[in-house]
């Protein structure tokens, strides 16, 4: 058999391309509901630390259900909203980021429970050095101060950017205020080594990491406006 | 078809067995004498990008091993039928099929490590040690020196990373596999992570110094003039 005629070349491209793009169509195919479902107990995880519950990817799904007792949506300005079709927690706020103008894009809030005490949880995405960052912020009930906070990343470089996701940065954002009286200030991410002491509003970035550290501050200041309004208005109800 | 012929030909032959010190030899070189990394100078580019923690040095280096092993057996057995004129394209669509379906079964099965695999996976297609291997052994041998080739390869590799590894996060963090190593009491001396090793121009030096002594110790390797 001659392996250098154009017809055997042509021949043996064509099925070694069905093989491998069969094969492959058929294992993603096959693995893709194993794979949401991880991105969903994912999803429930981040969420539950955000208020400091850990929760194995096999609890993750009962303790959601039992912690998170309210999901609502809020639109661009605010207003809480109920668009058809769409539930609070599929809603993929990395694309929505990616893909919808501002006013498009829906805000999804859980409202976490234990004992009584009442905890707001935001989902947020913003860019971080190489991709997409994102992550669950944590309100105690004056909806001012920081409960905890979780981020996380895609891209950014190990060691540096991608120290986000570790929790002697996540830690560093709880006990901060996002509102200074009754103005909106957030919580402003400053380059690594800062001195923070003290300051309510500030928080110190990575060394080395700081694009990734501004990416932070910039996704809570842009996020977090939008929820404004929903906690003005529930903080006034709650005096 | 001829491959299977080969493959029975191998176990009956007497004269070469299993472990022959050619095949030794094909585990071996790459660990020293053949260093893919320090010697023929490939791979450096995921050398010097994922040498931050040894964690993910350890889980590029299995990853590389299985991909290759795999990469140059399914080459080494359809070496005569890969038409040479394609050849490269060939190849390229066996590595990146492997990766990806190394990398959607860590996806179902093992979260955890794929996200710590994240864009590494996609640096594995491009690894130039696969490609190098393929074409330079893979191609021209049976399949069982094939994944000897394989297996020495990606251990040659995987050491060198792990060795730059260890220095990086050892100086650049103070720790070992995320585990703090350098105690609390030198910090409080005045002893400070060195964070120039956590960047890339590091790992280039790093890999320098390995070079440096790897040569003035083999003097198999040191040049006549």
């Amino acid at each position: 058999m001659d392996v250098n005629k154009n017809s055997y070349t042509f021949t043996f491209s064509a099925i070694l391309v069905i093989v491998v793009g069969a094969s492959l169509a058929f294992v993603a195919e096959g693995l893709k509901p194993l794979q949401k479902e991880n991105v969903r107990l994912e999803k429930m995880q981040n969420i539950l630390a955000s208020v400091k519950i850990e929760a194995t990817p096999e609890e993750a799904g009962a303790k959601f259900e039992q912690y998170i007792v309210e999901q609502v949506m809020l639109d661009n300005d605010g207003n809480i909203v109920s668009p058809e079709g769409l539930n609070a927690f599929d809603i993929d706020v990395v694309k929505e980021f990616k893909t919808l103008a501002i006013e498009k894009r829906n805000y999804p809030l859980f409202v976490f429970e234990e004992n009584g005490a009442r905890k707001y949880i935001v989902p947020m995405a913003g860019n971080g050095l190489w991709g997409p960052i994102w992550g669950f912020v944590a309100f105690e009930g004056d909806m001012n101060t920081i409960y905890g906070a979780t981020f996380d990343h895609k891209t950014e470089t190990p060691g540096l950017g991608a120290e986000i996701n570790q929790p002697f940065f996540q830690g560093k954002f709880i006990g901060k205020t996002i509102f200074d009286g009754s103005e909106y200030v957030s919580v402003e991410v400053v380059k690594g080594g800062a001195d923070v002491e003290g300051k309510s509003h500030m928080v110190d970035g990575i060394s080395g990491g700081t694009i990734t550290s501004k990416g932070v501050g910039e996704m809570m200041e842009r996020t977090l406006n939008v929820y404004v309004p929903y906690f003005k208005g529930n903080q006034k109800a709650a005096l | 078809m001829s491959e299977t012929a080969e493959t029975t030909a191998i176990v009956k032959e007497p004269k070469e067995p299993l472990f022959s010190s050619n095949n030794k030899r094909l585990l071996s070189d790459p660990l020293n004498d053949d260093n893919p990394i320090t010697i023929q100078v490939l791979g450096i580019c995921s050398a010097l990008a994922i040498t931050v923690q040894v964690k993910q040095a350890v889980v590029m280096s299995l990853s590389v091993l299985v991909v290759m092993i795999g990469a140059n057996l399914i080459v080494s057995l359809l070496r005569n039928l890969i038409p040479s004129r394609v050849r490269i394209i060939v190849q390229l669509v066996i590595v990146a099929a492997l990766v990806i379906l190394v990398d959607q079964v860590l996806k179902a099965y093992m979260y955890d490590v794929s996200k710590q695999l994240s864009v590494f996976v996609g640096l594995i297609i491009t690894n130039c040690i696969i490609m190098g291997r393929l074409e330079a052994f893979a191609l021209a041998n049976k399949p069982w020196p094939s994944f000897l080739d394989a297996v020495g390869n990606a251990a040659g590799y995987g050491w060198i990373l792990i060795a730059v590894a260890v220095v990086r996060e050892l100086f650049g963090s103070g720790k070992l596999y995320g585990f703090q190593v350098i105690p609390d009491a030198f910090y409080d001396f005045g002893y400070f992570n060195n964070g120039l090793m956590i960047l890339p121009p590091m790992a280039l030096i790093t890999v320098g110094i390995i070079i440096w002594v790897q040569r003035s110790r083999n003097t198999k390797l040191i040049e006549e003039n």
